[in-house]
């Protein structure tokens, strides 16, 4: 894993293990380990969904339901219950929050996930040297897995409400790579602090709960209350699923702010995110 | 069991089929911070943080131990429980990096660890399995290639390799793990009192199975509190007492002095059977 190797290109099998420096290993080759073992990532994700629904009757169509579900409680809570079918732009305002909660699930689902990677990890951390990073990265890799799907029935739901179809919508995927890199950031951060906090899990849900209603998802980014209008940019899920919802639902270029806070939340939080997983890495194996 | 033991000439030729060493621990010190809670949870922060204590404890497990390791070697590590045998076995392995000092590993390691197997039990054996390679970073095909072969080696009967592990017996799970640690082509070999829930038959097996890999010019590390396995295993003995290696030297001179340091006796309390 830390190996720094003496003569890498004559004998690859020779590793020397020394301290870490300042906390860290050695970048390099661990960054080389983690690209040669991604199989094992996508490994452990693939048999991890295959595992998570064979006991269900419905099985992997269970990725699909999940998403109309979801549209389903979140359109009788709002268009329904809240009355706001009655408006005229009740289409636009249902396709906003399916787009915007397909995203921010995504989310969510990656952070979740990725907390409990590396305590689940368990035995296969406590016997074998390998690139830590590859547990929430699997956990990242589940995550996105479960959301395409969903953008299928997104695509459904955009056509069947009307709203506007145009070539700035291609730039989308930008947006949601910005949100996957922030959501590795964040899964890091949880996957290191659950090692030492177990209770992590348990308060996740209610925080992404929280997150969720402060972000733009269930409301528009211009409709938010003027007291919160001061505060919203340091919301990077503001950035990061307004830049997202306007070009994949409205078909239109975000403001200019909206591309330098995602690009620069989804860089931090990689950056912290990473940095603070490998500084606590060694002490996985002592810690579970 | 006697087919076990290895002659002393073999012994002697073993031990200079190789110059270059397989394992250079240098002045190697491994501490670590731990908890002393089980489960470490926000309630109990919170009554630590109101009394003033601190859960962490610093162990210092290893302390300046330096040795070499030939290739072709089968060395035994004995001593307490404690003794830090566990943690300088991880460390050579390189799942916890030293915190001073400087170890240098010639060859590919494949771990079998006391503390249980790097499995899921949720997942089949053979997904385990694959898994557990692709880990320890063997390319998909080199997994398909083993598995045949790892499969046939752990008996296991019809069909369970395709089953859940959780629906597998303790020996069936040592096993496994004992399967594949074997197989992954290892330079060297590090076993942590693995095989003590296999059966007699299996232990056979597993026996003249690390036989092979010695005789192959392999390295293994044994520990091992079953001190006549060691003795009829291993050509070097490093016998470690809380975290510095007290002698080392003939295996049977050094269970010789570790017994005694005991006050037990040689022959008793230790057979084979505990390998």
């Amino acid at each position: 894993m830390n190996a720094t190797s003496v003569d890498e290109a004559f004998n690859p099998s020779v590793h020397v293990y020394e301290p870490h420096k300042a906390g860290l290993p050695p970048l390099r080759p661990y960054f080389k380990a983690l690209w040669e073992r991604r199989v094992f990532a996508a490994e452990m994700s693939r048999t991890g969904i295959r595992a998570a629904n064979t006991n269900t009757f419905f099985g992997q169509i269970w990725l699909v339901i999940n998403p109309l579900l979801l549209a389903g409680v979140y359109y009788l809570l709002t268009d329904i219950i809240a009355g706001g079918a009655a408006r005229e732009d009740s289409g636009a305002i249902f396709a906003h929050m399916c787009g915007g909660l397909f995203a921010f699930y995504y989310f969510q689902g990656a952070v979740t996930t990725g907390a409990g990677s590396v305590v689940g990890g368990g035995k296969l951390l406590m016997n074998m040297a390998f690139p830590r990073m590859l547990l929430p990265l699997s956990a990242l890799r589940t995550a996105f897995f479960r959301f395409l799907p969903t953008m299928g029935v997104y695509a459904a739901i955009h056509l069947l409400t009307g709203q506007p179809l145009g070539w700035v919508q291609l730039l989308a995927p930008v947006f949601l790579i910005l949100l996957t890199m922030f959501a590795a950031g964040m899964s890091m951060i949880f996957a290191a602090v659950q090692v030492y906090f177990r209770d992590t899990s348990s308060f996740l849900p209610y925080f992404m709960r929280i997150w969720l209603y402060l972000s733009p998802v269930l409301w528009f980014a211009e409709k938010a209350p003027a007291k919160f209008q001061d505060y919203i940019q340091y919301n990077p899920l503001y950035s990061l699923l307004g830049g997202w919802t306007d070009l994949l639902v409205r078909a239109k270029m975000p403001d200019a702010e909206l591309w330098i806070g995602g690009v620069a939340w989804a860089v931090a939080a990689l950056l912290v995110g990473s940095l603070f997983f490998m500084s606590r890495e060694r002490e996985f194996a002592v810690r579970l | 069991m006697s087919s076990l033991s290895v002659s002393e000439a073999e012994k002697k030729t073993m031990s200079n089929v190789d110059a270059s060493p397989a394992v250079k621990v240098q002045d190697v010190s491994i501490t670590y911070r731990t908890t002393f809670e089980r489960v470490p949870t926000f309630k109990s922060a919170i009554v630590r943080f109101g009394r003033g204590e601190r859960a962490v404890r610093e162990v210092k497990a290893v302390q300046n131990v330096s040795f070499d390791v030939a290739h072709g070697t089968t060395i035994g590590i004995i001593g307490a429980n404690g003794a830090g045998k566990s943690t300088l076995m991880r460390a050579i392995a390189g799942i916890l990096p030293p915190t001073s000092g400087r170890i240098e590993v010639h060859g590919r390691v494949s771990t079998l660890l006391s503390l249980g197997v790097g499995f899921n039990a949720q997942l089949s054996g053979k997904e385990n399995v694959t898994l557990g390679g692709l880990a320890a970073g063997l390319t998909r095909k080199q997994v398909q290639e083993r598995y045949e072969e790892i499969e046939a080696f752990a008996e296991l009967g019809e069909g369970f390799m395709e089953m859940p592990m959780r629906t597998y017996s303790s020996g069936m799970f040592a096993r496994v793990a004992f399967a594949v640690a074997v197989h992954m082509d290892p330079d060297i070999l590090l076993i942590d009192e693995a095989l003590s829930a296999g059966d007699a038959q299996f232990k056979t097996k597993a026996a003249a199975k690390m036989k092979e890999l010695v005789t192959n010019s392999r390295t293994m590390f044994l520990v091992s509190h079953a001190m006549s396995s060691v003795r009829e295993l291993c050509t070097d003995c490093i016998w470690i007492h809380q975290g510095k290696v007290m002698m080392r030297g003939e295996p049977k001179e050094v269970i010789d002095a570790y017994t005694h340091f005991l006050k037990v006796g040689t022959t008793e309390a230790v057979s084979l059977e505990d390998l």
